[in-house]
């Protein structure tokens, strides 16, 4: 390419940014505030989005487990909702929650319960009879049943749908952006418009940088709840 | 409950139906990429997985495809598709629909044909099948429900993920959603929710029943107890859970 190149080419300031290239270290640095800004605003919402959503996962799946007919509306409802199309998702709690991260926030949760109550039905229901029984004739009943024995007895289950809810909710943040608040979607939207190479691919690398980090993160969490399993593997 | 009234009233007038950007126009569009989409995808990983799963290799990559697949925001992908020379034709959508569409359709075939009990292929292979009539007519058959469930999986998420293509001017259903975006009309937003999510449970009802219709040993009635596959299904099915 120097070759042909125009003969002033040295005098301009010739940069990956100027050169609209995918992969610009000169953009990190110089966009350095906004990147960080929008990779806040991304964690920020996947954590509440997460934290809500676990905690409303784990009443249903309670209730899911003691009132027999209401499982199959449980499990049928959070399917449904699975079902409907993240844009349709944001756009049908609009009217409600209006142009905010409330409005992201709501939807994750919604999209997060599907994967959430089904794995931690299907650990609590792994739970050997033999264990349970033993268990409540030792004393223990209600909550101190389901906090100390069945909840322990559940977590590969539970952080297997955990890992999964976390890495898709990383990924569907991004579809904030249709209501400004998508974190690193708000990036990859700026950049798509305005043809912004580097801005886009940066955002996404970090977006899926973001999830394998998160996902580890609950491995060694996991990890560090689980000790006897720890010892075994070991 | 007013927007979601208002958003009804839009759907019921019959002029947002007609011309090119009407409901009508984007419905075709968006059942033409995503079936089309669908069949690029199952093309080019049912070959793949039914031989893999058939001589039992590339079990790991089967599985990790998808999990790694479900890390990538689809949009992202939109967004760095439509960058390149592709720009706004069809493929740049469909190629990204493609991409989302392998992973459950490659896992869910490849654990369904492993998951072929071990016994009724040993019996196959001391009958003197070969490895073609092998895979033809004890492996495949037997994998069915699985392969189909994963090819209901990722047509769902097709059908959903399409709706995404409209962020980047893209064609289908979800153009409805972003014009009311852009002309902060509320009822044309709702309105285009409405009728992406409608569709969505269709698609999957629809895609239930053909699952079930085509399962031969549900039409031999040769299964030994309901209970015990649809008992099965669903922790398959939760390793290859996506989104869009």
């Amino acid at each position: 390419m120097a070759l042909f190149g125009p003969a002033h080419d040295a005098t301009l300031t010739d940069n990956c940014l100027t050169r609209n290239d995918w992969v610009c270290g000169e953009y990190v640095r110089t966009r350095s505030d906004e990147i960080l800004d929008a990779l806040g605003q991304h964690v920020t919402i996947t954590v509440v989005s997460l934290a809500i959503g676990f905690a409303v996962a784990l009443v249903l799946a309670v209730v899911a487990r003691q009132v027999s007919w209401l499982r199959g509306v449980i499990l049928g409802t959070s399917t449904a909702l699975y079902t409907l199309p993240s844009l349709a998702m944001f756009a049908l709690l609009l009217p409600f929650t209006g142009i905010s991260a409330t409005t992201v926030v709501v939807g994750l949760v919604l999209y997060s319960l599907t994967i959430l109550v089904r794995g931690i039905l299907t650990g609590l229901d792994a739970v050997p009879a033999e264990v349970r029984e033993s268990a409540v004739g030792m004393g223990y009943d209600g909550f101190r049943l389901l906090r100390k024995v069945e909840l322990p007895l559940a977590l590969p289950a539970v952080f297997a749908a955990l890992r999964v809810a976390t890495v898709s909710t990383v990924a569907l943040t991004t579809i904030g952006m249709i209501v400004n608040h998508g974190g690193l979607g708000n990036l990859i939207a700026r950049g798509q418009r305005s043809n912004f190479h580097a801005e886009v691919l940066t955002a996404s690398a970090l977006c899926v940088v973001l999830a394998l980090v998160a996902d580890l993160a609950l491995l060694a969490l996991q990890r560090w709840l689980m000790p006897w399993r720890r010892a075994v593997n070991a | 409950m007013n927007a979601l009234l208002d958003g009804l009233s839009w759907l019921l007038d019959g002029e947002n139906w007609s011309g090119p950007a009407g409901v009508g126009t984007r419905l075709v569009e968006h059942l033409w990429i995503t079936s089309l989409s669908m069949v690029i995808a199952c093309a080019a990983a049912l070959p793949v997985a039914l031989w893999l799963g058939h001589v039992g290799r590339g079990g790991a990559l089967a599985i990790n495809i998808s999990n790694i697949g479900r890390a990538v925001p689809t949009f992202a992908i939109l967004a760095i598709l439509y960058m390149t020379p592709l720009g706004l034709s069809i493929w740049t959508t469909v190629i990204a629909l493609v991409l989302f569409a392998i992973p459950p359709i490659l896992t869910n075939a490849y654990v369904g044909m492993r998951e072929v009990d071990r016994d009724a292929v040993e019996a196959a292979r001391g009958m003197g099948m070969s490895g073609g009539q092998l895979l033809r007519a004890v492996e495949l058959p037997l994998a069915i429900p699985l392969i189909m469930g994963g090819i209901r999986l990722a047509t769902v998420q097709v059908v959903a993920t399409a709706t995404l293509a409209a962020v980047i001017s893209g064609p289908g259903l979800g153009r409805i959603i972003t014009s009311g975006f852009g002309r902060r009309d509320v009822p044309e937003i709702v309105a285009g929710a409405i009728i992406v999510g409608l569709l969505a449970l269709v698609v999957e009802g629809l895609m239930a029943w053909l699952q079930r219709a085509v399962d031969p040993m549900r039409r031999a009635g040769r299964r030994t107890s309901r209970r015990d596959r649809d008992h099965e299904l669903p922790l398959v099915r939760e390793e290859v859970v996506g989104g869009a």
